[in-house]
């Protein structure tokens, strides 16, 4: 398999805070693949990175064979690179189908066609009965189904989805996992993912990174990583693996 | 296509609203000569109040400075019929070319250095005052001493759309189309890409531009659009005044007016600036009417100041609706009336 995503090397300091350190990692095509680490780890701060968010202050990040560092946000969109909030950016005066649509719209013109894209990937997430609710007004595990429609309206390559099913209850949590799943298998869609929900890591990734204080400290399968002892050792006073 | 533009409507709102433009069409017919030129006035502000609120209410933008982009259009089309006998026409296209180009210059300028919010808008005011000091200087606009346009009595009895010299009705007529097609303009806007483009950028400029949104660029388009639309407005304002001098038509004062209508009537609604300013003018007219008549009884004295009393009314008026119906008169009324679809009843596709 190809790979589509290389990130290699890069680094962030936030006044003097090394936020991201030397972390290097690939994802290949339709691969599923979580970045974990306890919080404050920067795993949000490499998805910035590679989103265009944030400039990297060193390192290198190429995307379907292509340096993407310097680009705008929008010009990584059009790349092929969908991304979702941690903290969730809906637009509130929108309504749920709006929202979409604003995502749909890209690389469309047609308003009409953007409407029916949009509709799709709202049944898709199980969001199309709320579709006329102003999204001001959503509960938050349905602001994190509306990020995942809302960049996957963009016809995305690859889609970044950062802790998407915090907040889901195990029985959401296993229907997204399932969407994903079909998602990947249906339309050979790559997506990397941070998530603190081990029962969705364990279900859905192929491979997953370690992260902590900014360092990759561990790579492999799920099962590996969660039997390697520094990935045990720096989990312990934190979230129970 | 109706549907795509008034699928917002429910049938009474889509019989109002052909009732409101029959109305217009009308008036003339029957209103007095004042009458029709209060409300030449309201369809005056109506139009660069929906000039204004494209920025604000659609794209998030928010401008005190748009007598700019207005002062320009008026200047321009006055200074080309006055001194060179070009018509409105060519003053239009010249003046609205150079009001966009400025709008756009302010634009790439402020969204460069990322100057958002209370800063854009200070900018904007800062381009209408500095604007203002070199007509002031500028002999060939007249100066401070005003530049005019030629007029005479026989010319205010035709009807020469093409010189806009003619009667009221003429005048009339031109603001009215003008405002209905900048509403039906806004529209389409809302409705097309670049709606749901400038509505996402306002409400969260970080989210719309990871969905592939050039922010930079679909913020300089609103405030393009905005400002031929005030430019229009200014060339209709220089025809049917006849005088233009740069204290009134680049003050802030200007400025604010245009922002009223909106304001009272719903930021970022199609029709409220509209209402907001068939709601305003009239209210502004009985206030006239009321001093002069306290005055002429001997009630208040003679050192009220009509102008005044006014701006402290705008004032209370503009307080009051923040405070109680921050979202304006419009949405509002259109609940009461039921004018409006809720998002639910608007079929897809339709
Ligand atoms: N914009 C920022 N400015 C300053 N510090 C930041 C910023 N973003 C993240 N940080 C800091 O960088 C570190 C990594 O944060 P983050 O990437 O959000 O972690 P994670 O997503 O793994 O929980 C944290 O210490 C955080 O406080
Ligand atoms: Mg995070």
């Amino acid at each position: 398999m190809s790979t589509l995503l290389d990130v290699a090397g890069v680094g962030k300091s936030f006044k003097g805070l090394r936020a991201v350190h030397d972390v290097s990692f690939q994802v290949s095509e339709k691969e599923i693949f979580a970045l974990i680490g306890p919080n404050g780890a920067g795993k949000t701060t490499t998805f910035n990175l590679i989103a265009g968010a944030i400039r990297t202050d060193t390192g290198g990040i190429r995307f379907a064979g292509r340096d993407i560092v310097g680009l705008r946000p929008d010009q990584i969109c059009d790349a092929g690179i969908g991304r979702t909030f941690q903290i969730v950016m809906p637009f509130p005066d929108l309504t749920v189908l709006e929202n979409v649509m604003v995502g749909a719209l890209h690389g469309e013109t047609d308003v009409a066609a953007a409407r029916r894209r949009a509709l799709d990937c709202l049944a898709l997430l199980e969001l199309d009965t709320r579709r006329h609710v102003y999204a001001a007004n959503l509960t938050l595990p349905d602001r994190k189904r509306l990020e995942v429609a809302r960049a996957l309206a963009t016809r995305p390559r690859l889609l970044l989805l950062d802790e998407v099913m915090a907040g889901l209850r195990p029985t959401e949590t296993d229907r997204m996992v399932a969407i994903l799943k079909r998602l990947r298998a249906e339309t050979g869609l790559t997506i990397l993912l941070i998530e603190h929900v081990m029962r969705a890591v364990m279900a859905l990734s192929d491979r997953v990174l370690v992260l902590h204080h900014g360092e990759r400290i561990a790579e492999g399968t799920p099962e590996e990583v969660t039997a390697d002892p520094a990935v045990l050792e720096c989990y312990l006073g934190s979230a129970p693996v | 296509m109706i549907d795509r533009l008034f699928g917002d409507l429910t049938r009474a709102g889509l019989a109002a609203l052909a009732a409101f433009v029959l109305l217009l069409l009308v008036l003339p017919g029957f209103a007095t000569g004042y009458i029709l030129s209060v409300t030449t006035i309201i369809l005056y502000l109506a139009f660069v109040g929906q000039a204004w609120n494209l920025m604000l209410g659609f794209a998030g933008l928010l401008s005190i400075g748009h007598a700019l982009f207005m002062g320009i259009g008026a200047y321009a089309s006055a200074y080309l019929f006055a001194r060179h006998g070009l018509p409105p026409i060519v003053g239009l296209i010249v003046g609205g070319g150079l009001a966009v180009a400025v709008g756009a210059a302010i634009s790439a300028l402020a969204f460069r250095f990322a100057i958002g919010g209370v800063y854009f808008a200070l900018l904007t005011i800062a381009f209408a005052e500095f604007t203002r000091i070199m007509v002031d200087h500028a002999r060939f606009l007249g100066g401070t001493e005003g530049l005019f346009l030629p007029v005479s009595a026989e010319s205010r009895q035709g009807f020469d759309l093409f010189h806009l010299r003619g009667r009221p009705e003429m005048f009339y007529y031109v603001i009215m189309l003008l405002c209905l097609g900048a509403h039906a303009l806004c529209r389409w806007l809302l409705t097309s890409r670049a709606g749901y483009y400038w509505r996402a950028v306002r409400d969260n400029p970080q989210a719309a531009e990871a969905l592939g949104v050039n922010i930079f660029r679909y913020r300089m388009y609103a405030v393009m659009v905005s400002s031929g639309m005030a430019a229009t407005a200014g060339v209709f304002y220089a025809f049917f005044y006849n005088n233009l001098f740069p204290e009134q038509i680049f003050s802030v004062e200007r400025s604010i007016e245009m922002t009223l209508a909106p304001i009272v009537g719903g930021v970022g609604t199609l029709f409220g600036p509209i209402f907001g300013a068939f709601v305003l003018t009239p209210l502004g007219e009985v206030l006239t009417w009321a001093i002069e008549w306290l005055q002429h009884e001997e009630i208040i004295g003679k050192q009220v100041k009509v102008d005044g009393v006014k701006l402290l009314f705008w004032g209370i008026a503009v307080a009051a609706i923040v405070l109680l119906q921050p979202r304006g008169l419009w949405p509002w009324a259109c609940k009461r009336l039921g004018l409006i679809r809720a998002p639910e009843d608007r079929e897809e596709g339709r």
